[in-house]
């Protein structure tokens, strides 16, 4: 099976794990996911916020290069990347005349046709009806997983009913054998952009989302997004300062949370990428 | 010969600013069979319809088109005034140029095209009009009123003070409704139990009403004057001429720990049950579905322990039929369980509760007997969270309208709380005050001012627990602009009013419509507040939109004065608009052949069958017959007649056939 993926910046730069997870627990899954061709940037925030005709053009380039490819699915796992392409596609599917618009500007076909997935909705589609056969290192302990904001919103597209309360991620966890905790922060903001201009609200907004995870008993924080995990993770230090203490409870994406249970490596899950060390309570098998 | 004349409205500018009514108007006038057309401001004033009345009498009309609006809205106004002028009602019509035509369409060519083919169509039906005569149907002078709620207990006591008899169905087992769980109302603070148990108990002795309670409505047939209805009476498990009412048998039954309605799930209460101590009637009824009897065949203390034998478990529903001229509904409404909205976290946290249920908490007869104790642990709370619109004005997960009754009852609320707990602190979240009636604002302004109640402007976007507190983050929208965190010990959700559920169903079975949040449709919204648009039903209180108790009140006692208006007269005159079956001379006398597959496609019964006999009396052939009394109108059986003998008066097929053959050839 050959499904599309659309990477992102941040997949080949601060989230390589993510990107290496992906890849890894998809080949044992027997699903090929194919790169599209000369992709470029999909507008992240700057491009929507200057000029509307940019910010639509920029993904949907992408969209017209993936149907160009013949791919039918295409899996976004960065969630403002999705976000831009889910947006864009849902703009133009309402208003037929500026898709034209867009299609003559990018010398391109676009018929605006393809799915996207983000990466839980793609996990829920390929991954989770294969899990039974394919975990084989459970993973038995409390976790939190945390959504963030641009993941299930926004609600009129994304047509989620528990917006505010995702479940999606736990009952993926639950699969792995781990029990996911009822926490109230799965949807609180991380502080996002302010990654890069304001840490010390980053080290507030995420700082609260930690303590919160770990007062509820979590062993590890999984994400689906590459910005909460830099800012959970990479923003350790201004969270430490914000709490006044050391919080040493690791940030990991599901992607490798599965192939973790899957028996791949750590170093084949990229856990060595991170800033905060990753130590889980099970015994992480070393070689296959 | 035809003279029909053709009488053209600009409706104010609603037709004329995209009609060119003037071309209509010499259009029609060159119309085959047209004697007279002309064109006016409003038809439906007084000169306007002067203007008919006239022209019928100088030009001798033998048929009138009038075009303006819906014949909803005018269709009696001109044919009253044709009948004044002495041409028969029937011989008008009305051709709807403005729902039809003016307002859906964009000045144009083409839609002053579309309203001369709408006038030529009718001018064709007209041609093809006879004479038609009222139907009259006497007057059944019972109501039947379908709700105990205040609406209800409201509208029964007007109509049965009136000298009517009233027939109250309501399906719980004691009538008073939401408004017997309140604790004070606004603006006044009075006791909501101290004004309305007295009037409970008006009905009950009242010699013209007669109330079913744990009833419900099953079936409704017939028209306004002379409806029949049937009632379900649902077993109550005890004889309720033998019970006394003492008490022995809640207070011994051994099912304790059932979730109590009335008490929202605050209380508890037994299998075999009176709802509460004020009910009327004051008399219990076994819950089937949590009794041990009935679900495991062991227990019977309450039959050992009655002292007059009333317990009655072999005891079903009952049918009964009953023949009443005009119904209200007054069902109420019901609260929007916050369910949908995690973030709040009710039904998570036991300490976060909605408006209702804090009204129990806070009246003299709720489980904490009036104090405010919070569910988990009886704590009387320190600090308290209101949050209004908890669902309403929220088109994204709740109800996008606004549930009108908050803003007054929050205020209420924490009003409420301040006077028990004096040393408390009370917080309001919330969009707008939308304190609109009488002495309202001045309430609000008391709660803000007098009792220190601090209003936030602004939303809460979740409610999570943190050592024992409720900490609610929010967003204060005001000149400080900031996030908000409180730490409250209780959280109070002015959850939505929606409509009952099962409204639909009630409104399918009475044949009136409903809006698209399931709420009974009144007749006009202006003009006709308490009608349906069936005749002789009629709307009181929340079943229509929320209300609060003085507008719920008020359009209570209007439902019950259209009904005594009703039942002012011994007889109704009806439209004939109704079906016939063909009679012809001998030896044909009816093209009918007597196949009655039109009597089993009639929803109303209404039809029967008629022997046609000759001099001597022998029956020659046996054909279908309408019953006027019964039949609406609607036409099934014309489409069913397969020798078309079955004919709408007023909607011929051949008339039917004209206006269409008229919109073909628009040449």
């Amino acid at each position: 099976m050959k499904i599309g993926l659309y990477p992102g910046c941040s997949l080949t730069g601060s989230s390589r794990e993510y990107n290496e997870s992906l890849l890894a627990i998809a080949k044992e899954a027997g699903i090929e996911l194919c790169q599209i061709n000369d992709w470029n940037c999909c507008g992240a925030t700057a491009a929507h916020n200057l000029n509307k005709e940019l910010s639509l053009s920029l993904p949907a380039r992408n969209l017209a290069l993936a149907e160009l490819e013949g791919m039918n699915e295409l899996v976004v796992p960065c969630a403002a990347c999705f976000n831009r392409l889910v947006m864009t596609q849902h703009e133009l599917s309402e208003k037929n005349d500026l898709r034209k618009l867009i299609s003559d500007k990018l010398q391109l076909p676009l018929k605006n046709e393809i799915k996207i997935y983000n990466v839980l909705q793609f996990l829920e589609k390929h991954i989770v009806p294969r899990l039974g056969q394919l975990v084989k290192n459970p993973m038995a302990f409390d976790v939190a997983c945390y959504y963030g904001c641009l993941l299930v919103r926004p609600q009129n597209v994304m047509k989620s009913e528990r917006f505010e309360d995702p479940m999606t991620m736990d009952v993926i966890m639950q699969k792995l054998g781990a029990n996911a905790i009822d926490w109230p922060f799965k949807t609180e903001c991380c502080g996002a952009g302010f990654s890069v201009s304001k840490i010390e609200i980053v080290g507030e907004l995420s700082g609260k989302i930690v303590r919160n995870a770990v007062d509820h008993g979590a062993k590890a924080i999984v994400v689906a997004c590459p910005m909460c995990h830099s800012n959970l993770d990479m923003r350790r230090p201004a969270i430490d300062k914000y709490l006044n203490m050391k919080m040493d409870i690791p940030v990991i994406y599901i992607t490798q949370a599965i192939a973790l249970a899957m028996g791949l490596t750590p170093h084949q899950a990229g856990i060595q990428r991170h800033f905060v060390p990753v130590n889980l309570p099970v015994n992480l098998p070393v070689n296959r | 010969m035809s003279k029909i004349g053709v009488f053209i409205c600009h409706c104010g500018e609603n037709i004329s600013s995209t009609v060119d009514v003037v071309r209509v108007a010499e259009a029609a006038g060159e119309l085959e069979g047209v004697a007279f057309s002309t064109d006016y401001k409003y038809m439906c004033s007084d000169p306007g319809q002067t203007m008919i009345k006239q022209a019928i009498k100088e030009k001798g009309l033998t048929g009138v088109v009038v075009g303006s609006c819906s014949p909803r809205m005018h269709e009696p106004t001109f044919r009253k005034a044709c009948k004044e002028a002495g041409l028969n009602p029937f011989m008008c019509e009305m051709a709807n140029l403005r729902e039809h035509c003016s307002w859906v369409h964009d000045k144009s060519e083409a839609t002053t095209q579309k309203a001369i083919d709408l006038v030529r169509t009718l001018v064709e039906k007209v041609k093809l009009n006879k004479p038609l005569f009222s139907i009259k149907v006497p007057v059944t002078k019972t109501a039947l009123v379908i709700g105990g709620g205040i609406a209800g207990i409201q509208a029964s006591l007007d109509i049965a003070s009136a000298g009517h008899q009233v027939i109250l169905v309501e399906k719980d087992p004691s009538i008073g409704g939401h408004m017997s769980q309140l604790s004070e109302t606004f603006p006044t603070l009075d006791c909501s139990q101290c004004i309305l148990t007295p009037r409970m108990v008006e009905v009950a002795q009242h010699p013209n009403i007669k109330l079913l309670t744990y009833a419900e409505l099953e079936k409704l047939e017939g028209s306004i004057g002379s409806f029949k209805a049937t009632i379900r009476k649902k077993a109550k498990s005890i004889d309720e001429n033998l019970c006394n009412g003492c008490g022995t048998c809640t207070t011994k039954c051994p099912t304790k720990k059932i979730p109590s309605e009335f008490n929202t799930g605050l209380g508890m209460r037994t299998a075999i049950y009176v709802p509460f101590p004020q009910a009327v009637p004051n008399k219990p009824v076994i819950d089937k579905e949590n009794c041990s009897y009935y679900q495991k065949g062991k227990c019977k203390v309450c039959e050992k322990v009655c002292p007059t034998g009333a317990i009655r478990f072999d005891q079903e529903d009952e049918l009964v039929e009953i023949e009443v001229g005009a119904v209200v509904i007054a069902t109420g409404f019901d609260i929007m369980q916050p369910s949908g909205f995690p973030e709040y976290g009710y039904g998570k946290y036991k300490d976060v509760i909605t408006g209702l249920q804090f009204e129990r908490l806070a009246s003299a007869s709720g489980p904490t007997l009036g104090e405010i104790r919070r569910p988990s642990d009886g704590k009387i709370p320190e600090k308290i969270v209101f949050v209004a619109c908890a669902g309403s004005r929220d088109p994204a997960k709740g109800i996008p309208y606004c549930s009108k009754i908050c803003c007054m009852y929050t205020a209420k609320h924490a009003m409420l709380y301040q006077h028990k707990v004096h040393h408390g602190k009370s917080y309001i979240f919330y969009m707008d005050i939308r304190a609109a009636g009488k002495n309202y604002e001045e309430f609000v302004r008391r709660a803000i001012v007098e009792d220190e109640v601090n209003y936030i402007r602004g939303r809460v976007s979740k409610i999570y627990e943190e050592n024992g507190k409720l900490i609610v983050k929010g967003v204060d929208t005001l000149l400080s602009a900031k996030p908000v965190e409180i730490e409250a010990d209780m959280v109070v959700l002015a959850s939505a009013a929606v409509a009952n559920p099962g409204a639909e169903e009630l409104a399918q079975k009475m044949h009136v419509s409903y809006d698209s949040y399931s709420f009974f449709s009144e007749a006009h919204p202006k003009l006709k507040p308490v009608e349906t648009n069936t005749a002789g039903i009629f709307l009181a209180g929340a079943c229509q939109a929320p209300k609060d108790i003085p507008e719920t009140v008020a359009q209570a006692s209007g439902a019950a004065s259209k009904v005594i208006i009703l039942f002012s007269k011994d007889e109704l005159s009806r439209d004939p608009l109704i079906a016939v079956v063909n009679r012809s001379p001998a030896p044909v006398f009816s093209t009918c052949v007597g196949c009655f597959l039109c009597a089993s496609a009639c929803p109303y019964q209404a039809i029967g069958e008629e022997l046609i006999t000759n001099r001597q009396g022998k029956v020659i052939k046996k054909v279908a017959k309408v019953n006027p009394g019964l039949c609406q109108g609607c036409g099934t059986c014309v489409a069913f007649c397969r020798s078309k003998s079955i004919d709408i008066q007023g909607y011929s097929n051949e008339q039917m056939c004209a206006e269409v053959v008229a919109l073909l050839n628009n040449d």
